[in-house]
């Protein structure tokens, strides 16, 4: 399969970048989209060119490392996949392809399509934890959770922290990822004794990080990998207005 | 959690809370729509426009629900002011956006034109103000046959001679269909009400709501002006 590729590159956080032609042929239509890039990046480096950086790790689609938006999507056109889930048959032969990195003021960008998502751990430390110690992992059955809500914990608990969710928001809100976050904890009883603290922290780091605010138009949820639902951003309302305006809670 | 940030000012200094704001007031205005649409539809039960007059009179000088206008000036205002202010903020959030994107691809147009369609509803807000309440509450108007009550029928008559200002008006309802087509249902989700047993009702009832409303108030133009 051949493409033509319009990728863009930018030195640094300081530096303004721009979109930049590649032709790139004889890819193999059983490539993910990631090794379609390691194959551009080995002829730029046999030409002696500077590789395309891009984030990157597991390859399986559980790290949320690879961040691109392609195609004008989050992680391109497949849907509940990342970049490294993607393949190149997905395209047809010849297609022109735009890869850019996320894009939002939170997200600054490092280098081409890699971003600085350290947003995100700031607002994990900000209350995304239990802060009991709980020794050894008990048995099954000691803390009974009802099926229901361990089933919901779990479906959250599946965010892998990409940012796919605020690239493909018109705001650049993290509305999607901070209420997958409070959602895993809220619904169990090892979050319940810090959950209103837990929601108005993690809360105040996501706006103080220039996240922008949720208008619920869905795309997040269209275009997450793990598939989130919306019903976690309603979750995450009920639990600031709960914490702002019901408990006597202050952070 | 050590969160330096001392924020107390849940409704204005957060998104969430700027957000619930925006869902208070809009189900508020939701509600001020489904009374000036049920008293305007008196138009189409009487030709001489006196029962219309008759309810528009009780609405002008009812003290409670001259009391409760402040209120809905007061929400309006809010509604417009936090949703410029959302929209400033959101435009900042994404300093340089994508060089190509396929937004269709994961929602809906008008789920993301609502600043857009908001300000379109503003400037017809305008005009509408200009062409009623101005001469209701201000400038006056002229005695229908029943003393003491004003003939805001003749009014409406008067404005809706004018083929561009009905064409105008029928217009404004599609933006106002389409904000409400997902305003509705959004204000439910802003405050958090979204529950498998009731997110069906309330879809249902926000999409009948948007359909049926704006029809109703783009056929009024449409029927004075056709009584011509």
């Amino acid at each position: 399969m051949k493409f033509n590729l319009k990728v863009w590159r930018q030195k640094n956080a300081n530096t303004a970048g721009k979109l930049v032609d590649y032709t790139i042929d004889q890819i193999n239509e059983d490539m993910s989209f990631l090794e379609m890039v390691d194959v551009l990046n080995d002829n730029l480096v046999r030409k002696g060119e500077d590789p395309i950086a891009f984030d990157h790790d597991c390859r399986e689609g559980i790290c949320g490392m690879c961040s691109m938006y392609i195609s004008g999507r989050a992680h391109g056109p497949q849907h509940g996949a990342t970049t490294c889930q993607l393949y190149m048959r997905k395209f047809k032969d010849g297609d022109t392809i735009y890869v850019e990195p996320w894009r939002a003021r939170a997200f600054p960008i490092v280098k081409d399509l890699v971003v600085d998502r350290g947003a995100f751990d700031r607002i994990i430390a900000a209350g995304g934890f239990v802060s009991a110690n709980t020794g050894q992992a008990q048995d099954a059955n000691n803390l009974p959770v009802n099926k229901d809500d361990a089933e919901k914990a779990m479906d959250a608990a599946a965010c892998i922290g990409c940012g796919a969710c605020v690239a493909a928001c018109k705001n650049a809100s993290a509305m999607l990822f901070v209420s997958a976050k409070v959602s895993h904890l809220a619904l169990l009883p090892q979050g319940e004794p810090e959950r209103n603290r837990r929601a108005l922290a993690m809360v105040a780091q996501m706006d103080a990080e220039g996240f922008g605010n949720c208008t619920n138009t869905g795309a997040c949820e269209a275009e997450c990998p793990k598939e989130i639902k919306l019903v976690n951003i309603a979750r995450l309302n009920r639990e600031y207005a709960n914490a702002a305006f019901a408990s006597e809670t202050q952070i | 959690m050590t969160g330096s940030t001392k924020n107390t000012n849940y409704l204005l200094g957060s998104s969430i809370g700027r957000k619930f704001l925006m869902g208070l007031t809009g189900l508020f205005l939701v509600t001020f729509l489904l009374v000036h649409c049920f008293i305007n539809a008196m138009v189409f039960f009487d030709g001489t426009g006196a029962l219309f007059n008759e309810y528009a009179h009780f609405m002008g000088t009812n003290i409670i629900i001259r009391i409760m206008e402040i209120g809905l000036f007061a929400g309006l205002l809010a509604h417009i002011i936090d949703g410029l202010w959302l929209w400033k903020l959101n435009k900042d959030a994404r300093p340089e956006n994508y060089a190509y994107s396929q937004p269709n691809a994961n929602s809906k147009w008008y789920s993301r034109s609502m600043g857009l369609l908001g300000t379109l509803l503003l400037i017809f807000l305008i005009l509408h103000l200009v062409h009623f309440w101005v001469p209701s509450r201000i400038t006056g108007l002229a005695e229908s046959a029943v003393p003491g009550v004003h003939d805001l029928y003749a009014e409406m008559f008067t404005v809706f001679a004018n083929p561009i200002i009905v064409a105008i008006y029928v217009l404004a309802q599609f933006s106002l269909g389409f904000h409400l087509l997902h305003g509705f249902q959004s204000a439910f989700q802003s405050l958090g009400l979204n529950h498998t047993k009731y997110n069906a009702l309330i879809k249902t009832v926000g999409i009948g709501y948007s359909i049926l409303i704006p029809f109703i108030f783009a056929l009024m133009p449409i029927v004075i002006y056709l009584r011509h």
